[in-house]
């Protein structure tokens, strides 16, 4: 379990003041200028060092990704962009981060913006988020008035400007070049990729575009030291981690902890255990809703963390950990989710485009017991049709929890189809 | 219909918002100038004010257009005075959102994407809206309604109706998304 | 340049090609949707996922650029199930309306089906139903077909530059469509329907007309503007069913106008299948070509050669110009023309007539200044050439002359000719621009060449060019923009006042005066006719128009898709015209009709095989000889000096729908003035 003097978020629930006297309080802000003063080189050498993935879901080392930025010609603008779009089902931890501890955010993006060289930044925050854009919008007014932001920023002499960019309801502008596109001023399409955004990026130029929890946990793990980061987490998962406990918990809640604890320690000790005790456990969801599920006996002894979910051929994702009881009807939970991709399929690419509403209509169709058990293999089937052949990922987290049903629950399906119905 | 206008107030509001972009870039301004104007607009984006920002940001109308129909914020016709959002994915669905859209139907009469009668209410059933650990949650408007059940969400829906003041957040009192301390206490002993 | 191994062909490509080109050049073929080598790449069809070695998910051939070393697989597993899937995804929500869609038989989801694709569906849903668009009389849509490749998109905003079209909603109720129901309103909206890859976007004039596979193709040239468009004929039986473009980069790439493709059901109307003569009750009778040919023997006999007169229109092949000509050198008539609108330019050196920088040339252009010319309407094909310069370049464009949207930023430097002045004189802000270019071009338009003053323009223009450096070594940037088919091919072989002739205008007051007594119109229409009421006019052409009703002797001849005939367009391009149907009625070619006429009158002209013809072309003038190619013409002073009047400059074509006797007579594109002319005034 990690301890209360490891945790990093220390007002993720909003108990105390999320402005910027408040946060000076918690140690943000401190000694910034000296941490800048080390130099861009020191800081992503330090942030490569504490083993630091990226929590948007991928999981790329943050370290490497502020590497791919080309040398500065001195000439192109650079700019660092915050991906505050949260949308992954299951997900809903930066907003916490948004309206508690927006400090955190605004501090780290400013060291990273010295790291890439960048001198604005955009935090694009999805439009449903109102309140919590208002408070970063508040936070950032706070820190321009202290000179933490602006010209000179918190007096390390890098000028950097950061701006708060609202979206308009499009899940699809989480996916970074999508988001890139929507800040530009068009419709969420996510781009064609090489180049990549470190290359060709926002405006054409060179671009990083990070989660919101990864740069906010910046600041600390430059202040305690990468060994220390580093020393939490199981090996090649580093750091300590937000999750979000939903679904049929006794106590659904946002949590940090560290990287690699057992989910069923999870949820037992912070969601005060399953509804109905944990043998009416039937599957969970371990890291929003992109990510194949896991029945109870995996649960059982699965950690959360990138490598040991991807070896039960699931994944840590966002963090979001759906639980599903055994009143769920699993196959209709599933199913909503496949309508939720079809929702938010962009459109662009034919797998996706046609593809999530077949699957959402076939699997809406086998829930209410219609079909034949051929139908499965054909939905199956689809599901890796598109897996693997669109432009961004969006196909493929379409594909996934319908994989996972399948792999899991092919069972349930079929005893479904048993049924001798009149209508 | 008369010509789009910002109001003064939104003037100065735009002209700061441009200054957020490269002065070559101002189409990029677009889904802020959008909201602005849906906002001034009473909810919902007109025509003509979809016109006037494509001018002003010097994009096409149809790129505008384009955009205006792939934001599912936009609304493009008028709507209820109250949004009613409810969130139908899978984990506020797994917490009761289903029971959340009965009593719209019940209580309203009005199914998803339709207003009632007296203008008051529009009932959309949206995809997370990323308040998972609180669900199963309501947007009206801008604010979130959290942890709600039939009977909390229908009291909203008559203080509404009654012009009462409501109090976006925790319908039981939770702060923020920590734990429910009266269910985790309980568990524990 | 890397080398790379493309299904076990080892290929060595250009830095910066995709996989698609690179195995186009190894000859593998790779199936495509969205692709269209003259748009952007959008990458979201998926059809041509390949397999590269190493990488764990298969690639858009389409969007990958090559490396060193590469290894491609276009027939693996792998690629077998990404093409089946994809093409699986695309039919699920379409109609397989094959039978009654006039896209079957030239329809690429069709071909890539038969292919690569399962060869049944395992969809058992309802299709999605997308209602249909009003994109106006051009473009029937059926938008079920839409597979949402965006090609039409891409079109609408890159070649256009006027973006008409988008994609709206999202996922899988994306729909194309314009802006609230707008009508289309560019001239090159018909090409949407060549590249649109199914049947979604298609002709409206053709629709339900004919199959593909029942028409015979005649490839061709175009002739309603002076561009000379390669296109294709497509007719069945004596029929012409629709007009197609030919790939020709030099000219018009892979584009033709909106005139050129829907004008032909003009051909239909009004034609002239029979000779007529106006009788004593001062009617048209139909006549046999003896009595017509007797009458006007007749009615010549009586008149000296020089109160003869004769006017060539603007889509007269050069064939029927130079045997007029001779005939009437026979006759001894100085007074000759080809410039019907009365310009007075054009006899100078041809470097004076000639759009210098040739079409394809304008790609390298680094500044254009327009005087007094729409190419949006004058030659839209040369327009959109201007707009790629822009769209890959950022071209500067500046305008003397009215204001027209072009699809590209033009700064518009005012309506004044006088500007012309101030900048030979170094003092208009402009000169800084001109004088930083490297390879400036400007192009002249016909509006301000038919003025009095033309040949004051002209020389003006030149000593602009001269100045500035717009000729250099191996860069002309003079241009003029001839808007007739007809001019350069006229232009050089003479077709203009001899020693003492008289020009357009002087003719037809001549006329008026009696003191021409005979004019021939050579299917010359763009004249005022009313001036020629009191004198004997013989008539040739296709069309009953204009011309034809002041008519006395009425001899029928050819539509450019009737007759085998040489073009010259506005670069200097020698190009024939092929016979894709045979003409209606009696009508015959025009310069057999001359070469008879010249027997009955005494005077034989010396050809009788169109070989001959041809070879007194290129006896009058040997560049007749260059077929397909472009003579370089030397720099030389042309034009007069003088003033220029201050007035206003107006564009020469008011009436982009409407120029001629064919596209007067379209149906279609009376509709197109209408529903397209009409909304832009609304919207204007």
């Amino acid at each position: 379990m990690l301890k209360a003097s490891d945790r990093i978020f220390i007002n993720l629930y909003g108990i105390h003041d999320w402005r910027l006297k408040g946060a000076e309080a918690r140690g943000d802000w401190d000694k910034t200028k000296a941490l800048i003063a080390k130099g861009k080189d020191w800081i992503i050498q330090e942030i490569t060092a504490s083993g630091l993935r990226g929590r948007g879901g991928a999981g790329f080392p943050t370290g490497r990704k502020w590497g791919f930025m080309p040398p500065d010609d001195g000439k192109t603008p650079r700019y660092l962009v915050v991906n505050a779009d949260e949308s992954e089902p299951g997900t809903c931890k930066d907003r916490d981060i948004l309206r508690f501890e927006p400090h955190k955010l605004i501090e780290g993006a400013l060291i990273a913006a010295v790291a890439i060289g960048a001198h604005v930044g955009y935090v694009y925050v999805r439009g449903e988020f109102y309140t919590e854009a208002n408070h970063l919008e508040e936070a950032i007014a706070e820190a321009y008035k202290a000179g933490l932001l602006g010209k000179n920023a918190a007096k390390s002499g890098w000028d950097f400007d950061l701006y708060v960019h609202r979206g308009a309801g499009a899940y699809i502008c989480g996916e970074e070049t999508a988001l890139l596109e929507s800040l530009e001023g068009r419709k969420g399409m996510p781009r064609l990729k090489p180049p990549f955004p470190a290359i060709v990026g926002l405006y054409g130029c060179p671009t990083i575009v990070n989660n919101v929890e990864t740069l906010a946990v910046v600041p600390t793990i430059l202040r305690r030291g990468a060994s220390w980061f580093g020393g939490i987490g199981t090996s090649n998962n580093a750091g300590t981690k937000i999750y979000c406990l939903s679904g049929h918990v006794n106590t659904p809640c946002n949590v940090e902890e560290a990287m690699g604890i057992p989910l069923k320690e999870l949820i037992e000790k912070y969601g005060s255990g399953v509804r109905g005790g944990w043998d009416n456990l039937l599957a969970v969801i371990p890291g929003g809703s992109s990510v194949p599920l896991i029945p109870k006996d995996v649960c059982e002894k699965v950690l959360m963390d990138f490598t040991s979910l991807a070896e039960v051929k699931s994944g840590l994702g966002t963090g979001g950990i759906i639980v599903m009881d055994k009143s769920t009807d699993i196959v209709r939970a599933i199913a909503r989710l496949s309508k939720f991709y079809m929702h938010e399929s962009c459109g662009q690419c034919t797998p996706c485009r046609e593809g999530t509403g077949w699957i959402w209509r076939m699997l809406s169709r086998l829930a209410d017991g219609i079909g034949s058990p051929k139908d499965i293999d054909v939905l199956e089937e689809v599901t890796y049709e598109i897996e693997g052949h669109t432009i961004c990922a969006l196909g493929d987290a379409a594909a996934w929890p319908v994989q996972g049903l399948i792999r899991h629950f092919r069972p349930e399906l079929e005893r479904r189809l048993k049924i001798n119905r009149i209508a | 219909m008369t010509a789009f206008k910002f109001s003064k107030e939104n003037e100065e509001r735009v002209k700061e918002i441009l200054t957020h972009y490269p002065p070559d870039r101002k189409a990029s301004a677009i889904l802020p100038l959008f909201e602005l104007a849906q906002r001034q607009c009473g909810g919902w984006l007109p025509k003509e004010a979809l016109e006037a920002i494509t001018e002003m940001l010097e994009v096409s109308l149809i790129r505008g257009y384009e955009v205006a129909t792939f934001y599912t914020m936009f609304n493009l016709k008028p709507m209820g005075k109250y949004h009613l959002q409810i969130c139908g994915t899978t984990p506020c669905m797994l917490r009761g959102s289903e029971d959340l859209k009965g009593v719209c139907q019940r209580h309203l009469g009005i199914e998803n994407k339709e207003t009632t009668k007296d203008g008051l209410f529009t009932l959309t059933e949206v995809e997370c809206i990323g308040a998972c650990t609180n669900a199963p949650v309501v947007q009206i408007n801008d604010d979130y309604f959290e942890d709600l059940d039939e009977k909390s969400f229908l009291k909203i829906l008559e203080d509404l109706k009654a012009d009462r003041p409501v109090k976006p957040g925790s319908a039981i009192g939770r702060q923020g998304s920590a734990p429910e301390r009266r269910r985790a206490n309980a568990k524990g002993k | 340049m890397p080398k790379l191994v493309i299904d076990d062909k080892e290929i060595e490509v250009l830095e910066g090609m995709t996989v698609l080109q690179a195995a186009a050049e190894a000859g593998v073929e790779i199936p495509v949707f969205c692709y269209h080598p003259k748009l952007s790449i959008a990458g979201n069809c998926r059809m041509c996922l390949v397999e590269v070695k190493n990488t764990p998910k298969p690639v858009a051939s389409c969007a990958m650029p090559v490396c060193e070393g590469m290894v491609v697989h276009t027939n693996s597993a792998m690629v077998e199930k990404a093409r089946k899937g994809v093409l699986e995804f695309l039919l699920i929500n379409h109609p397989l309306d094959c039978p009654i869609c006039d896209q079957g038989g030239e329809c690429d989801l069709q071909d890539i089906t038969m292919a690569y694709g399962r060869s049944s569906s395992r969809f058992d849903l309802n299709k999605r139903a997308v209602p249909d668009k009003e994109f106006g009389p051009l473009i029937e849509t059926a938008m079920n077909r839409c597979i949402q490749c965006t090609r039409c998109v891409r079109f609408s905003s890159e070649i256009v530059g006027i973006p008409e079209l988008g994609a709206m909603g999202r996922g899988e109720d994306m729909e194309i469509g314009t802006y609230v129901q707008k009508t289309i309103t560019s001239e090159l909206s018909g090409n949407l329907i060549d590249i649109c890859p199914v049947g979604a976007l298609t002709s409206k004039p053709y629709s339900f007309k004919g199959r593909s596979w029942e028409l015979s193709h005649t490839p061709s040239i175009d002739v309603f503007d002076a561009v000379g468009s390669a296109i294709r004929v497509d007719t069945r039986g004596r029929e012409v069913m629709r007009i197609l473009p030919r790939q020709n980069d030099e000219v018009n790439e892979t584009w033709i106008s909106d005139k050129t493709r829907f004008a032909y059901d003009g051909l239909k109307y009004q034609r002239l299948d029979q000779p007529y003569a106006r009788g004593e009750d001062g009617l048209l009778h139909p006549v046999g070509w003896k009595e017509a040919f007797s009458l006007i023997a007749d009615r010549l006999q009586h008149v000296p050669g020089n109160h003869i007169a004769t006017l060539a229109g603007d889509m007269v092949d050069a064939e029927a110009m130079v045997a007029l000509k001779d005939l009437m050198t026979s006759l001894g008539s100085p007074h000759i023309d080809c410039r019907q609108e009365g310009s007075s330019v054009g006899v100078g050196p041809r470097c004076s007539y000639l759009f210098n920088t040739t079409i394809a040339g304008i790609e390298q252009a680094d500044f254009c200044l327009l005087i007094d010319t729409n190419p949006r309407w004058e030659a839209p094909l040369i327009n959109a050439r201007i707009r790629k310069n822009y769209l890959f370049n950022n071209l500067p464009v500046a305008s003397i002359g009215p204001v027209y949207p072009l699809g590209y930023p033009v700064k518009d430097l005012g309506n004044d000719p006088q500007i012309l002045e101030k900048i030979l004189k170094g003092k208009h802000p402009i000169c800084s621009a001109l004088k930083a270019a490297r390879k400036p071009m400007l192009i002249l338009g016909q509006g301000g060449l038919k003025r009095p003053d033309g040949d004051v323009i002209l020389r003006l223009t030149q000593e602009i060019a001269d100045k500035y450096g717009f000729v250099q070594k191996a860069w002309n940037g003079f241009n003029v923009l001839q808007t007739a088919a007809s001019r350069v091919a006229g232009l050089d072989l003479g077709f203009v006042p001899g020693p003492k002739g008289y020009g357009t205008q002087k003719i037809l007051e001549a006329a008026k005066k009696k003191k021409i007594e005979v004019v021939y119109l050579l299917a010359a229409d763009e004249i005022d006719v009313n001036s020629l009421e009191s004198t004997f006019v013989i008539y040739q052409g296709h069309h009953g128009d204009r011309g034809a009703t002041v008519a006395d002797v009425i001899l029928p001849g050819c539509a450019y898709t009737e007759k085998e005939g040489t073009y010259v367009n506005t670069e200097g391009r020698v190009q024939r015209t092929l016979k894709a149907t045979p003409p209606p009625g009696e009508a015959k070619e025009d310069w057999k009709i001359i070469k008879a006429l010249s027997d009955k009158l005494g005077l034989s002209l010396p050809y009788v095989t169109p070989k001959e013809i041809q070879a007194r072309l290129v006896e009058v003038n040997p560049l007749f000889d260059e077929v397909d190619r472009i003579q370089p013409s030397s720099w030389k002073p042309f034009g007069r000096e003088g003033n220029v009047n201050p007035a206003p400059f107006e564009f020469a074509i008011q009436n982009f729908y409407m120029t001629d006797s064919i596209s007067r007579h379209s149906r279609t594109m009376a509709k197109c003035v209408q529903q397209i002319l009409g909304q832009e005034k609304v919207h204007a």
